[in-house]
């Protein structure tokens, strides 16, 4: 099924195959978004970002994504600057912009904010993140830098080490990796394991879950070892914070024993988990991640938008 | 005559919901609403009524009023066993089982205090079906699941 004029709002939204189809085209992007090929498959698009929450990589890696395309964008960086300060409800303000723009990007504190968005808007809007709710387009740029390291995204081990609690990357993420078939290993410190919901359901959909509370031991076994930050915003009490926070850290010498070919990814910003002298290991792969991010929405923007008409 | 019918005399126009699973009847009442009822809507309960079907159920009849869907769908999901008859000059004229809608709008809250449809924004709460025994309701906006019905009821 095409995706054109669809919304994204969560990656369960996307079967397998469309999934695997945006991966492809993303493929074909990459020298379009390294800028040493141009194209203009989104001449006279423009693509709103309506991001009430703050956002560095997320927003400029859309807005990259849309102008490396020949579209333009309109940006809302800050709510305060919107007349949502003067009370006017989300759905209106959406419904307003969906008449200025031929797509929507939303990110907004409020989980299931982007669900709303999609029914105000007579325009396809694509979900950069509701709250601690759904975040898609991470989980395909996440998918594809698995896939590029590894050429599948089935039968690896992938270590989820981090706040498995709150973190809406690793529970999107989760649900992809068991519809592709890989092992999920999870990895939290006490307090931020993964909900009993969400691993019920993971069950249900047939995926091969576990437990290791042993991080050495899991890098040992891991593909992948996808590390989250914990949001300091989550804890009422800085002091626990900080026990929890310095509970692990992902530096050099804990790589000694990983798989030669083992990939450490990152949502980022990070905040410790993941020293400096990891970066220039052959294990780093969270840049390339935020790299692809850029022709990863460039291959669901073209595909949601569809090619520009020729004569626009 | 049975003692039953001695207990809870017929009413002459309304609505009888009967089957209530036993100690929820004051539970209906309340999506009723009985305080927003005028004088003239008199509400019989009773309670620790003996079944046949259920072992011990509860009744509500309430006279002069006839449920509407919303309500009725409210009730379907605290009560699920719960059959419903509308009453007009002392007979039966409709006789359903409650039936939950795949879509439940406008009676719970969802759990999730930072859910977009606990904020003021233009729209009504909305459930869908995740699954049905035990019945397992899941947020239109925010996915959260919801089985604890009474605590949540808008």
């Amino acid at each position: 099924m095409s995706l054109h004029g669809r919304d994204l709002v969560s990656i369960r939204d996307l079967s397998r195959d469309e999934v695997l189809s945006v991966l492809d085209s993303a493929r074909k992007m990459v020298p379009l978004a390294e800028g040493s090929r141009s194209s203009d498959a989104l001449r006279g698009r423009i693509v709103a970002m309506a991001f009430f929450e703050p956002s560095t990589r997320t927003r400029l890696s859309f807005e990259s994504a849309v102008q490396r395309l020949g579209g333009r964008c309109l940006t809302i960086a800050d709510a305060g600057a919107t007349s949502m300060r003067k009370g006017e409800s989300l759905y209106d303000t959406i419904r307003m912009l969906s008449s200025y723009a031929d797509a929507i990007v939303i990110r907004h504190p409020n989980e299931g904010a982007a669900r709303l968005a999609a029914r105000a808007s007579e325009r396809p809007v694509i979900n950069a993140g509701d709250g601690a709710g759904q975040h898609p387009t991470q989980t395909l740029l996440d998918l594809a830098t698995i896939q590029e390291a590894f050429g599948t995204l089935t039968g690896l081990k992938i270590v989820l080490l981090g706040d498995l609690k709150y973190g809406r990357t690793v529970h999107s993420l989760a649900y992809a990796l068991a519809e592709f078939g890989s092992e999920v290993i999870l990895t939290a410190p006490p307090g931020l394991r993964l909900p009993e919901d969400h691993r019920e359901e993971l069950r249900r959909l047939g995926a091969r879950l576990s437990e290791q509370s042993d991080l050495r031991k899991a890098v040992r076994e891991a593909d992948v070892l996808y590390v989250t930050r914990i949001q300091k915003e989550r804890f009422s009490d800085e002091d626990e914070y900080h026990a929890v926070a310095g509970s692990y850290r992902v530096d050099a010498a804990l790589l000694e024993d990983a798989k030669p070919r083992m990939i450490v990814m990152h949502p980022l910003p990070r905040a410790g988990e993941i020293a400096p002298d990891v970066d220039g290991t052959k294990h780093a792969a969270y840049f390339r991640q935020s790299f692809l991010a850029v022709p990863v929405r460039m291959a669901l923007l073209t595909a949601i938008l569809g090619a520009a008409r020729r004569g626009n | 005559m049975p003692v039953r019918e001695l207990k809870i005399t017929p009413i002459k126009n309304g609505t009888v919901i009967d089957h209530i699973g036993n100690g929820l009847a004051i539970e209906v009442l309340k999506i009723i609403g009985i305080d927003r009822l005028d004088r003239d809507s008199t509400v019989s309960v009773a309670i620790h009524v003996r079944s046949n079907k259920l072992g011990w159920k509860d009744i509500v009849k309430v006279e002069n009023i006839e449920l509407g869907p919303r309500t009725v769908n409210a009730i379907a999901l605290i009560a699920p066993t719960a059959t419903i008859s509308i009453i007009r000059d002392y007979r039966v004229r409709e006789k359903r089982t409650v039936d939950l809608p795949p879509r439940i709008v406008g009676i719970l809250r969802c759990p999730n205090a930072n859910c977009v449809s606990n904020q003021p924004e233009p729209l009504e709460s909305e459930f869908e079906v995740a699954e049905r025994r035990p019945l397992l309701l899941k947020c239109a906006f925010c996915e959260r699941r919801v089985d604890d019905f009474l605590h949540h009821l808008a």
